[in-house]
């Protein structure tokens, strides 16, 4: 036990001596939660629209003083010409453009219709659309607003309910994303360049040769690991909670002990890297695209895995990042407890066992 | 195993698929000896040496270190070996007091131990002003005197040097060498490997390997007159030329 308080002061030393690795520890864990909660987002604020309005009339001024109260869009300028148009995105600040047709307000009154054209900027779709939605949506209430004074034999209402995220906060979705990539980044990168470092500085050999067994060696390379991957945990946790007010539906104990699970599976997995690289670049290159990519892309964190075709949805499966995703969302957004997990939980642990299982195998082999 | 013998192998042998990197070799090294493993890069020293040390299994024959056998007692034989490998293994961002002791301590040195022997060590090696420095920062030569230091902390029966001189000015081999001498006075067994031949003429035995085969084992005087040369890079050259 002293010889392993011992290679435990050690690896802290090392940890706490260099420079990169202290920030890739914790100037990493801050630096993405912040630019995903605050920067990356999926909601559109103060979106600048142009106006071309050929009626000028009662309806259209109503309607577009309903669009510029609204937080999300900022009317930059009127347009007088269609020719105009083209000019006023060409500049690139104008998303979109709304065109009122003329005698929008007597079409109204006279035929029960009139067409207002929402012209947008599709260099990016996903704004793009984002913006017709919230127009449209816009329009549907100034309809329901006219409307209500008169009655209509049939009428279908649409209620719709958003449940676990009303408000539909995007930082909501990537905080677990990001608690997963970083937990998983720390604890498999970090593990597998600090082993690798040992074995390229000889020194893997004199702690091979000396009375301490190579599992020893390994558990006390990986228990400060551990350690700084819960405070890392603890720190995502609280930084969503206090700046994002991300809840915590769920039991936090359970939260905590799904995370010191999901941070054994990415150790055990960061050992297995280890074995089969002998340089700490390898270790890295490794770690950065075997697990960073398919985490970003295949875990279900910023694109759906229901809309990947079938042979990615099932490549995600083989994801330790996918399962855990899922667990955090369930306890911090639905408020699920262990008996909706067990399913996913069971999977993390199978795969910790079988990461374990070939780096032991993989270890044997070199020794023989 | 007889009394005076610390190191007996016989017909030792490792094979890596359809090749053989030590092809059955026996030999003894006796208590406060110094012997000199040499061959050429490729000839198998390293193979041979990491079979005698524990941390890779023979493929056929047997071996015996400090009296316990290679396949069923290695964790006997690490706790009465040390090893300094040919690269520089101490650790850079430790300072010479933290490597001391993280060394003593998986040995399971007590801490009272640990204490006196970094005391010891400190005054011996003159490193008084930078035993809290950290080890980068060290001269190479001072490193490797380190190094051999740290190996025999634990006071080991016998030490495995893997080319320990590699890349030190002449003046520091001189110095390494005295301290090799002082150790094997002491009663330890000195086994180490090397590419200089001056220092093979420093052994009191020598081994020299040639393509997994030890080809010529004796005193330096006794193989310079079997050759009829007058150095062993002679000798050496002679052998390995075939």
């Amino acid at each position: 036990m002293k010889r392993f308080i011992g290679f435990i002061k050690k690896e802290f030393y090392h940890i706490f001596r260099d420079k990169r690795s202290l920030f890739i520890l914790f100037g990493m864990p801050i630096a993405q939660i912040l630019l995903f909660g605050f920067a990356i987002t999926n909601e559109i604020n103060n979106v600048d629209i142009a106006i071309l309005d050929h009626s000028k009339d009662a309806s259209t001024q109503e309607i577009i003083n309903k669009i510029s109260a609204s937080k999300y869009f900022t009317i930059e300028q009127f347009i007088t010409r269609e020719a105009d148009i083209e000019d006023a995105f060409k500049k690139g600040k104008i998303k979109a453009v709304l065109n009122f047709e003329k005698d929008f307000s007597k079409n109204l009154i006279k035929e029960q219709r009139a067409t207002l054209q929402i012209i947008s900027d599709a260099t990016d779709p996903n704004t793009a659309n984002t913006i017709t939605n919230y127009i449209s949506s816009i329009l549907k209430n100034y309809e329901q607003s006219k409307n209500r004074s008169i009655e209509l034999d049939y009428q279908v209402i649409p209620e719709t309910r958003m449940v676990y995220n009303p408000e539909l906060k995007s930082v909501f979705t990537f905080v677990p994303g990001v608690m997963t990539i970083i937990l998983m980044l720390v604890s498999a990168m970090m593990t597998s360049i600090s082993i690798t470092r040992e074995k390229e500085l000889g020194t893997m050999e004199i702690l091979l040769v000396s009375p301490i067994k190579p599992f020893q060696v390994i558990i006390g390379k990986v228990v400060p690991y551990i350690f700084l991957s819960v405070i890392n945990a603890i720190v995502i946790v609280i930084l969503s909670i206090f700046i994002f007010k991300m809840p915590v539906q769920g039991s936090l104990f359970l939260l905590g002990a799904e995370s010191v699970l999901f941070i054994i599976a990415s150790l055990a997995l960061g050992i297995l890297i280890s074995t089969i690289s002998e340089t700490q670049q390898t270790a890295m290159m490794i770690s950065l695209m075997g697990l960073m990519l398919p985490v970003i892309l295949l875990s279900g964190f910023i694109f759906p895995i229901s809309s990947m075709p079938e042979p990615l949805q099932v490549i995600s499966h083989i994801i330790p990042a996918k399962w855990f995703i899922v667990i955090i969302k369930g306890i911090m957004l639905k408020g699920v407890d262990i008996s909706f997990l067990w399913k996913e939980s069971v999977i993390l642990i199978g795969m910790t066992i079988l990461f374990i299982g070939l780096s032991i195998k993989k270890y044997k082999i070199r020794l023989e | 195993m007889k009394e005076n013998n610390v190191i007996e192998a016989e017909e030792l042998t490792k094979e890596f698929g359809a090749f053989t990197a030590v092809n059955a070799i026996s030999f003894e090294v006796k208590k406060g000896e110094i012997f000199g493993f040499l061959g050429a890069n490729g000839a198998g020293k390293t193979t041979a040496m990491k079979m005698l040390i524990g941390i890779s299994k023979p493929s056929s024959g047997k071996a015996k270190v400090a009296g316990f056998d290679v396949y069923a007692q290695a964790e006997s034989i690490k706790k009465n070996i040390g090893y300094m490998s040919q690269k520089f293994a101490l650790y850079d961002d430790l300072t010479v007091k933290e490597n001391i002791t993280f060394f003593g301590g998986i040995y399971g040195l007590s801490r009272a131990r640990i204490k006196e022997k970094t005391k010891h060590l400190i005054m011996e090696l003159g490193l008084d002003g930078i035993a809290d420095q950290l080890v980068g920062s060290l001269p190479l030569g001072w490193k490797q005197k380190l190094s051999f230091s740290v190996s025999l902390l634990h006071e080991p029966k016998i030490v495995f040097l893997d080319e320990p001189t590699g890349g030190v000015d002449p003046i520091t081999r001189r110095q390494f060498w005295e301290m090799i001498y002082k150790s094997a006075n002491q009663g330890t067994t000195i086994f180490v490997t090397t590419h200089y031949m001056d220092e093979a003429e420093y052994c009191d035995r020598v081994s020299i390997m040639v393509d997994g085969r030890i080809e010529a084992l004796d005193t330096p005087k006794k193989l310079k007159a079997q050759f009829n040369v007058d150095n062993m890079n002679d000798v050496f050259l002679k052998l390995a030329r075939g």
